[in-house]
């Protein structure tokens, strides 16, 4: 039923996956050091010690939570603020899980790592990128989260011992992540027949950011993007029939 | 720091326990030997899309339309790595274009 036995096993499956995984991370090596990096200094410019940034990296793994945990941090002790809080701005996460429900099945032991590591990027990116032929699947999509989980973690590593050193002119470098963002959607769109969802995401994304702002606009647009594509079910799987659904 | 070393080990706890709470959600709710709903099938193929609208908009949430700048360098940048990725396709090159474009425009044109 699954092809879950032969990639169990298949250590030498590994080395070969990651040649053909790692180019696809580039863009995410040079977005997330970078981030990471400036992730560091922040975290100890706050006045956090030097261990602090790169133990949440490690453990967190979720960039724009770990920026807020550096406040909350300073703040006086509320833990339940602090789950309640991470439950809202990570919410997005039960949409990427629902996405691949199909394409992490039969990955074996890799699963929970690859649910583990699922932050935006290794989503995006293992939701898009083809596997490559006689590549083995788990291993690919493994690698891919390993990798972007490493090039974050190194990075807040780097900028929290070496703050003081890491003062280049990289203004705007951050901009890679919004454009790995546009590009994949742009693959997603050209690959799509109909674009309800893609516009719906957008208009309710839009709409909600000049209704709520930028801190909370995320929680109503995930709401409106479910409730719309639960009202539309109906025609979209007729329209979609055999292709796109 | 007013928290001592067990607290903040706690909140960060508290942070990892709602991170992974929404990784691992909907992978324990429909586990594969069991039959997915369609609904929830339905949603898996549908999401996607939306979601890649809001991570662009999420990343572009703090341009401000009306500030000196009118987020024009973002306009400039991702109009460049659209087109250029229509016509090339070519995931990187897209996207180091509208990189240094953007950085060259916020370090220089744009420097504020």
């Amino acid at each position: 039923m699954e092809k879950g036995t032969a990639m169990e096993k298949g250590w030498e499956k590994a080395w070969p996956a990651l040649r053909a995984a790692f180019p696809y991370t580039v863009p995410i090596l040079t977005g997330f050091l970078f981030l990471g990096i400036g992730y560091g200094i922040f975290a100890h410019s706050m006045g956090l010690p030097k261990w602090l940034a790169p133990f949440m990296a490690a453990t967190i793994f979720g960039g724009s939570l770990e920026f807020i945990a550096v406040t909350l941090l300073l703040a006086p002790f509320n833990p339940v603020q602090a789950l309640i809080l991470s439950l809202v701005i990570q919410a997005r996460h039960l949409f990427y899980g629902i996405s691949m429900l199909d394409k992490y099945k039969g990955t074996g032991w890799k699963k929970v790592f690859l649910i583990h590591l699922m932050c935006d990027e290794s989503f995006a990116i293992n939701y898009t990128a083809e596997v490559p032929a006689g590549i083995d699947k788990g291993w690919f999509l493994l690698w891919i989260s390993l990798l972007n989980y490493s090039y974050w973690v190194t990075g807040s590593f780097l900028g929290s011992q070496f703050s003081t050193l890491l003062q280049f002119n990289l203004k705007g470098l951050g901009f890679i992540m919004t454009t790995l963002f546009a590009v994949i959607f742009l693959e997603q769109w050209l690959k799509e027949d109909q674009h309800v969802s893609a516009s719906v995401g957008f208009a309710a994304s839009l709409g909600c950011l000049a209704v709520f702002g930028a801190q909370r606009f995320m929680i109503p647009a995930l709401v409106i993007i479910l409730a719309v594509l639960t009202i539309l079910r109906k025609p979209l799987q007729r329209q979609g029939g055999r292709g796109q659904f | 720091m007013d928290m001592t070393l067990m607290q903040q080990l706690v909140t960060i706890a508290m942070c990892v326990l709602g991170t992974m709470a929404t990784r691992y959600i909907p992978f324990l709710l429909f586990p594969p030997g069991k039959q997915t709903p369609p609904y929830v099938q339905y949603l898996g193929k549908v999401l996607p899309s939306a979601v890649f609208a809001l991570l662009v908009v999420y990343c572009l949430k703090d341009v401000s339309l009306t500030a000196e700048l009118h987020g024009i360098p973002e306009a400039l940048a991702l109009v460049v790595t659209g087109v250029l990725h229509v016509w090339r396709r070519q995931m990187f090159l897209s996207m180091a274009a509208g990189t240094i474009l953007y950085m060259v425009l916020v370090q220089t044109v744009f420097a504020g």
